[in-house]
């Protein structure tokens, strides 16, 4: 299949007068698991519900599984899976009770249900639950009932909005090895997430700002694309202060303290001995000034933090 | 329609889990009646009396003591001049004033009318009202004690009544019918605004509607619980009033129950449409309040209509209570029948046909 399970072209969203989402542009390919980055306000969620038919575009043209979503929502909405990033499942209601009621608005058929449903529970590890309200239950689990639930009429496309914020680590990786397993059975994924290293596992991502996309690839083309020159991890004593030094170094982007060591981000090679110079005479004991290779945190610092998208 | 129903299964669900809901819905409501129906209890005993007897004669002392005797009066006081009762009821200390001219038993020793006047105290409208009934039943009695004997075309006693601070008495057994309209429609309006609004403030709401569900079974299956409710409500009023009230229904049941689901649907009407105008469940109550203090204040419920001024009189033909008042009301006291209702039958169906039509367009399935 060469058409996109996802298109967006100049898709725009304006609240009065404000624009959360900005002319903005991207195509996911069928199967792929797509990222979607940026800060907080920056028009991610109002993209994934104007996709999901959820809300209706200021302009743009947007089409999910090749529907239009301003003139058919409604078919939109047969063929995904959606996750909020609220936890939008009924918490007075048991993990089945949830699953049985969204079984039933998606019509599946009643003979296939509860076997529909014990697939989706067992896939996503909340069997053990079945009986427990929703309300009682950990953020980890209640994200794995909320992508069953979104998954039980076998959507070819999910949207995933933040599903592991507020998760532990070993749950969110629980998590990702489920998404995986999503794209491996051709299902396409769209995820919001604020953590690099679920960005890493993407196919493709795109970054958003100020309701602007403002790089797209995937993460080794980013990295080349949009990290600054030079990464330096810097280990001197007192890191702390030491930063404020760092940061007023000429040919410094942006420094920040990472355990014992400060992560630089320099325009040029030659800062390093700079900085060693600096720190020395500030009686900073400089014990190493290594360079090491940039990760998407840097490109999402760079992007997110650096001059405004024109 | 199997959206329908799971979303009613679902509603059921959660109502269960759910008992202060329950409570609200259910017991409440009987409460509510026992204590509009007890605030208006029609069973007065022991009403104060002062007496002014101008007469002066055994016959008119006799009047007065078998006043007295009755369980329904006690004669608290005698004064002389007449003006002097005024004090009486002003400061509340009788709720009835009796004034006996002179004269009275010279008129019925010679086979006239006599008259005696009575005032009383309409503040308490009920008690005003039972209290005219019992004087004009003692005064019946007399009448024909005294036929009894020898005379037996003797005209008797006759009570002038006159009712003071509140002439016009709304009838007691008005109030347990009107209260049973104002609590369930407020029952239904409320819970189903609350229901629909509850999952847009916690966020369910978006997980529904990104489903390909439609607005219309979204709209029944939201709804739906809350008729049953609701006829479940005004099955509990009933039997409370038949143990508690004993106010007759004269009409048929059926035809109760019947414009009761329809008051219900158009109830529920208002209820969706306030939920189309709330973000938060706070929001709706307050806006909920404001829709439902005109239909207490102005529906017929408390005060009767034709005392309003004209612009009110003209404001309550959009208020649907006013016409499910007069209809309870008719099939309870009257026993009307279908015919008698239809002039109020077809204002309520177009107002829950418009109401309804204005909270469906406003309904849309999308969050903005």
């Amino acid at each position: 299949m060469s058409e996109a399970a996802i298109l967006c072209r100049d898709l725009v969203k304006r609240f009065g007068a404000f624009t959360a989402v900005d002319r903005v542009s991207f195509e996911v390919k069928p199967g792929t698991v797509f990222g979607f980055l940026g800060p907080n306000g920056s028009g991610k969620s109002t993209t994934i519900r104007m996709l999901c038919g959820l809300l209706l575009p200021t302009s743009g043209r947007a089409a999910v599984g090749g529907v239009d979503v301003a003139r058919n929502p409604e078919g939109v909405k047969r063929q995904i899976g959606y996750m909020s990033q609220r936890f939008s499942l009924y918490q007075d209601l048991t993990v089945r009770e949830n699953l049985e009621f969204y079984a039933g608005v998606y019509r599946i058929p009643r003979r296939e249900r509860q076997a529909r449903i014990e697939e989706v529970m067992t896939r996503t590890g909340v069997i053990a639950d079945a009986g427990t309200l929703a309300g009682d239950m950990s953020v980890g689990v209640r994200q794995r009932l909320a992508l069953g639930a979104a998954l039980l009429h076998r959507p070819a496309i999910v949207f995933l909005d933040e599903p592991t914020s507020g998760v532990d680590p070993i749950s969110r990786r629980r998590f990702w090895t489920l998404i995986g397993e999503l794209s491996a059975e051709g299902i396409t994924a769209l995820v919001t997430t604020h953590h690099m290293d679920e960005a890493q596992r993407c196919d493709e991502l795109v970054l958003m700002r100020t309701g602007r996309v403002v790089a797209r690839g995937t993460p080794a083309d980013l990295i080349v694309a949009h990290a600054p020159p030079v990464i330096l991890s810097v280990r001197c004593d007192r890191p702390q202060e030491a930063l404020a030094i760092v940061q007023k170094t000429s040919g410094v982007r942006r420094a920040a303290v990472r355990g014992v060591r400060l992560h630089v981000a320099a325009e040029d090679d030659g800062l390093a001995e700079r900085l060693d110079a600096e720190l020395t005479s500030a009686g900073h004991a400089c014990t190493e000034v290594r360079r090491i290779g940039a990760t998407l945190e840097d490109v999402f610092m760079e992007l997110a933090m650096g001059e405004a998208p024109p | 329609m199997e959206r329908v129903i799971e979303l009613v299964r679902k509603e059921f669900r959660q109502l269960r889990r759910d008992p202060n809901m329950l409570r609200f819905m259910l017991v409440v409501p009987v409460i509510q009646l026992i204590l509009f129906g007890y605030a208006v209890s029609t069973d007065i005993k022991h009403l104060r009396v002062v007496v002014c007897d101008m007469d002066r004669t055994a016959a008119s002392r006799d009047l007065v003591r078998a006043l007295g005797s009755s369980e329904h009066f006690d004669v608290v006081a005698h004064v002389d001049r007449p003006r002097d009762l005024d004090g009486w009821l002003d400061r509340g200390h009788a709720a009835v004033a009796l004034s006996i001219p002179p004269g009275m038993a010279r008129k019925l020793d010679q086979g006239q009318r006599a008259s005696v006047q009575a005032l009383l105290d309409g503040s308490d409208a009920n008690t005003g009202t039972v209290a005219i009934a019992y004087l004009s039943r003692f005064f019946m009695a007399q009448s024909e004690s005294l036929a009894d004997g020898n005379a037996p075309d003797r005209p008797g006693i006759r009570v002038e009544t006159r009712v003071w601070y509140n002439p016009t008495l709304a009838s007691a057994v008005f109030m347990v019918p009107g209260a049973m309209c104002v609590i369930i429609g407020l029952a239904a309006t409320i819970a189903t605004a609350l229901a629909i609004v509850k999952e847009r403030e916690i966020g369910t709401i978006e997980q529904l509607i990104v489903t390909p569900i439609s607005s219309w079974e979204l709209m029944l299956g939201k709804t739906l619980p809350y008729l049953g409710v609701g006829m479940a409500n005004a099955t509990a009023i009933l039997l409370a009033n038949a143990l508690l009230f004993h106010v007759p229904l004269r009409g048929s049941l059926a035809l109760l129950m019947a414009v009761t689901a329809l008051f219900l649907v158009c109830s529920l009407a208002i209820g969706l449409l306030i939920s189309t105008l709330s973000r938060t469940q706070q929001q709706a109550m307050l806006t909920a309040f404001f829709f439902l203090m005109p239909n207490f204040l102005l529906s017929g419920f408390m005060f009767p209509i034709e005392n309003m001024p004209q612009a009110f009189q003209w404001a309550t033909t959009i208020l649907p209570l006013r016409y499910f008042l007069v209809i309870v009301r008719g099939i309870f006291l009257k026993g009307v029948g279908l015919p008698d209702i239809v002039g109020q039958l077809l204002p309520l169906s177009a107002l829950t046909v418009a109401i309804m039509t204005l909270a469906v367009t406003r309904f849309a399935k999308r969050l903005d």
